[in-house]
Parts: structure tokens; sequence; C-alpha cells
């Protein structure tokens, strides 16, 4: 019997040259259309306009503006986000993919959409109507997940519960306040002294859905990578869920904290359409920086406008960097 | 003691069913099976990190299926150890009789009683950060006892040590549950390290 020949046949290596300048290639071809963008607002503007301009009172309160609702978005975005960070990273409970894909819907929402909800919201919806909405929908999940199949987790009674609970109070609210006609903008301006629509609040207000989804998406990849055993020794050593948070999870979390909160400051800083659409855009009343820009450009100032959008982007990149430096410092658990 | 009654646990596609043990007072079992048998869910159970579908468990004579971790009097050592990185040693000593608002004399000298049997005083002010796996295990351990548990939890806590310190700590660990005369249920793959430590073995199948 005869054994199958097999010849050796040399190995060929490909030169892998054209593939890694391929890579380079699309990099350096990206990379040159954000740099050149730059410096075209860069070269728009010289020295002494971009001096001029921020010398400007209406750019400088602009500025402040910008700090001061970016800062409250921040503030409030994180407020929320730790909350809702921890509770999808730890909780199995039913309809929970159902809305962490609804947390996503302002990042995937086209901006001025966001600015037109809110306005029609505070302007044409009475809170009668916002909480009746906002109750059956709860109460609707609360069902649909007391008869979901299989059985849910173990932590699902007290989430079903304080879900009833919040559903049955807003239904109540809804009840009580089923007379009412007013608009929630002239509920919050005549009956608690804070109009809301073309307000400073506004810019936070419109700021706030975008900012905080981000928030939310860090926070929860920060607690994500804690490992639950933390928690679990804590627990056993006499801790509640809510000491275990706060004294064990909490400060292992700090630096994500930041890092979410100063993403959130970032993303507020580039929103403009909910901004334009709900707060408006008057000169030293509700003109943040991304409005500035399009004030300048609506008078032909274009060295103003370009003035400001490099002033943005220094502000985008010290923030993207902090953000960086917060993330490669931050220890796995 | 400790005594479990048909218990069940259910979580998703796993299911122990009918799982029955005794461990006498000061006794050391340890608990052995292959992977994914059920071993971690059983010691969670225990320890009320993990709901029981049924039956029953008790502790000293006491039924603690329903009540909640912390009042259970369990100490647990998990398998990463998880030393809570903000603390230093001493912190991580004090962390359950602060907790449980102990006078800050007792505690103290629970603490130093604690350091001294596992050799930590030199460590009390490090933080987690800084030790080696033998010095974050006795750790570990000091912490599980602080509050004087009736019963210790060890689940695989000896992994990823190498042989002279393997055998290091469990002598460290044999000699503690004898010092605080604990009942303890010790979760290895290890059949020699089980013959080591323990009075009984128990096994598990899948």
């Amino acid at each position: 019997m005869s054994s199958p020949s097999h010849t050796a046949r040399p190995w060929r290596t490909r030169p892998e040259l054209p593939f890694l300048l391929f890579l380079v290639a699309v990099l350096l071809a990206y990379l040159g259309l954000l740099v050149t963008l730059v410096a075209a607002n860069a070269l728009t503007v010289s020295p002494s306009q971009a001096l001029e301009i921020l010398k400007n009172p209406d750019i400088r309160h602009s500025i402040k503006l910008t700090f001061f609702t970016c800062t409250a978005t921040a503030i409030l975005s994180v407020f929320i986000a730790v909350p809702i960070g921890y509770l999808l990273s730890r909780f199995q409970f039913p309809g929970r993919a159902l809305i962490d894909t609804l947390l996503d819907i302002p990042i995937l929402l086209p901006p001025l959409i966001v600015g037109l909800s809110l306005l029609i919201l505070f302007n044409r919806i009475t809170p009668s109507t916002c909480c009746l909405v906002l109750g059956a929908t709860l109460a609707t999940a609360t069902i649909a997940g007391f008869f979901s199949r299989p059985r849910p987790a173990p932590h699902a009674p007290a989430i079903l519960s304080s879900l009833a609970l919040i559903s049955l109070a807003l239904l109540a609210t809804a009840w009580f306040t089923r007379n009412s006609t007013n608009s929630i903008e002239s509920f919050t301006a005549n009956r608690l002294g804070l109009p809301i629509t073309f307000q400073p609040i506004g810019i936070v207000l419109a700021q706030l859905p975008v900012a905080a989804a981000f928030a939310i998406r860090t926070l929860r990849t920060t607690f994500d990578q804690i490992s639950p055993r933390y928690e679990s020794v804590a627990l056993t050593l006499g801790c509640n869920r809510g000491q275990a948070f706060t004294r064990v999870v909490l400060p292992l979390a700090g630096r994500g904290i930041i890092a979410a909160g100063t993403l959130a400051w970032a993303r507020a800083l580039g929103e403009f359409g909910p901004v334009l659409v709900f707060a408006g855009a008057t000169r030293g009343r509700t003109e943040v920086l991304a409005t500035s820009v399009f004030l300048e450009i609506n008078i032909g100032n274009l060295p103003g406008a370009a003035a400001i959008s490099l002033l943005m982007i220094l502000l985008a990149v010290a923030t993207l960097l902090l953000v960086r430096l917060f993330a490669d410092r931050s220890p796995s658990h | 003691m400790l005594e479990i009654r048909n218990l069940d646990v259910r979580a998703g596609s796993f299911h122990l069913e009918n799982f029955n043990i005794k461990v006498g007072t000061g006794q050391c079992v340890a608990l052995m099976g292959p992977s994914g048998c059920g071993k971690t869910s059983v010691l969670e159970t225990i320890c009320g990190l993990r709901q029981a579908s049924s039956g029953t468990i008790l502790l000293g004579g006491e039924e603690i299926t329903h009540i909640p971790p912390g009042a259970r009097r369990i100490g647990l050592v998990p398998q990463d150890i998880a030393l809570f990185p903000s603390l230093s040693v001493a912190e991580q000593l004090s962390f359950g009789p602060k907790l449980h608002r102990w006078p800050a004399d007792e505690t103290r000298e629970r603490i130093e009683t604690l350091a001294k049997a596992l050799d930590l005083t030199p460590l009390l002010d490090r933080s987690p950060e800084g030790l080696s796996g033998g010095e974050s295990r006795r750790v570990a351990l000091g912490r599980a006892l602080a509050l004087r548990p009736r019963l210790l939890c060890l689940d695989e806590a000896l992994s990823g040590l190498d042989e002279a310190l393997h055998g290091e700590i469990l002598a460290v660990i044999r000699d503690m549950i004898d010092r605080e005369n604990v009942t303890a249920l010790h979760v290895t793959h290890s059949s020699s390290e089980a013959r080591t430590i323990a009075d009984h073995v128990v096994t598990m199948h899948r």
C-alpha cells in the first residue's frame, strides 16, 4: 500500500505593509477632517477679535449661564444616574430590558424633538393628565410583572410593591386634581412662583434628558465593574441593602461618579436644539454658548461665532481629558 | 449547630433539590463537589444572600431560613476575599462591631485580640491594596470572626495561594475555628485541603 506523497511546499508570507497602510490612512483621513474643522474656526478669527468677543457683556453672561446650567445639569444627572445605574446593574426584575432600552431613547432621538416634547408637556398638558398617564403606565407594568412567567427574581416583589405604591399615588393625585385645566407651566408659574418655559431653569430641563442618559450608561458600567461580593460581605456583617450601598459601593464608585458628572457636563455644553425650542435664545437671559454661536451667525458675525466655537471646543477637549484621566485611574474591583 | 433540612434552591436553570446536612457546634465540615453542583449556592442560601425555594435552615436551634443576612450571625469569607478597598485593616475588622454599635472599649479589645491571634497587629493601619495574598486572607478571616458569629462560611477562600502559603493559612483557619469554638462550613475543590481542615467531608453531585 503506497502512502500519499507529500511535497514540501514553502510557506508564503504575504507582506503586511499594505494592510497597515490602509489602517493608518483611514485614521489620518478622519483625524485630518477633525483637525481641519478646528483649524477652519481658528483661521476665521484673529486673537484680537476673539478677545473682543469674549469681553462682550452678552457673551460673558452667556459663558456664566453655560457654566451654571451645565453644572446644575451634571449634578442632577448624577443624582438620577446613581440610583438607576445601581438598580439596573444589581437587580433582576420583569421589564428590565425594556427599561434599559427606554433609557437610551434620549440619546437616539433627534435633539429638537426633546425640546418640542418639553414645550408641549409643560404648556399643553395638565398635571392631572401627566399623573394619570404615568400612573396608568406604572400600574400596567406592575400587573404585567406580577403575572410574568417564569417566576421573577427575588428582588421582584419589593420592586413590584414600590411600583404599585407609586402608581397608586400618581392615580390618586390625578383624581384629586382632575378639575384643574391649567397646564404644568401655569401650575408651576402661578402656584409655585416658578416659571420654567423660556427661563434659565428651562435650559437645565432641556439639557437634562440626554446628559442623564450618558451619566446612566457610565454609572451602570461602573457598578457592573464593582464585585457584588463586597455587598454580600457587608450584608452578612449587619448592613441592610441601603447601608451596603452607601458604606461600601458608593466609595468604590467615586471615580465613576466624577466621570459620569463630567461627561454629563460636556454633553450639556453641546446641547442646542432642545435649549432653543424650550428655553429660547434671548440675549442676556437664556443665551448659552451653543445658542450664542447661533445668534452670532444670525447677525452675520462669523468671527464671533468661530471664537465662541473655539472656546466650546477647548472646554469639550478639557472635559474629555478629565474623563479619560478618571477612567484610566479607576481601579477594577 | 447547623442543620439544613430538605433545602431547595432555584436560580435560573440551576436547581438544587433536597439538600440535608448537620454540623455540630465547633465542628468544621468541608463541602466538596464538581463546579456547578451548587456549593456556593448552598453557602449563599445559608448566609441569606439567596432565597431558599423551600426547606429549613436551623442555626443553634433557631430557624434562620427567612431572616435577613445581618441578623443570622454568620461570618463569610468569599472566594475573592472582597476586602473593602477604602478601609484600613483596622477598619475592616471593626466594620461589623461598629455597625452593631458595640461599645468602643469592647470593639477595641476584640480587634486587638483578633489582630494578635491572626498576626495582624503591624498591619492595622495598612490599606488592603498593599497586602499579600496570605495577609488579605487573614484580614478577611478576622473581619468575618469579629462579631463572634455562630457559623463561619469559607467559600474557596484559599484558591490562588501558593503551596507553602496555602498550608500556613489552612493552619491559621483551623486554629481560629478551635480558638473561637465556631461552627464552620468550608467549600473547596481540593480533597487534601478538605481532609486537613475538616472534621467531616460532604461531597455534592451534579
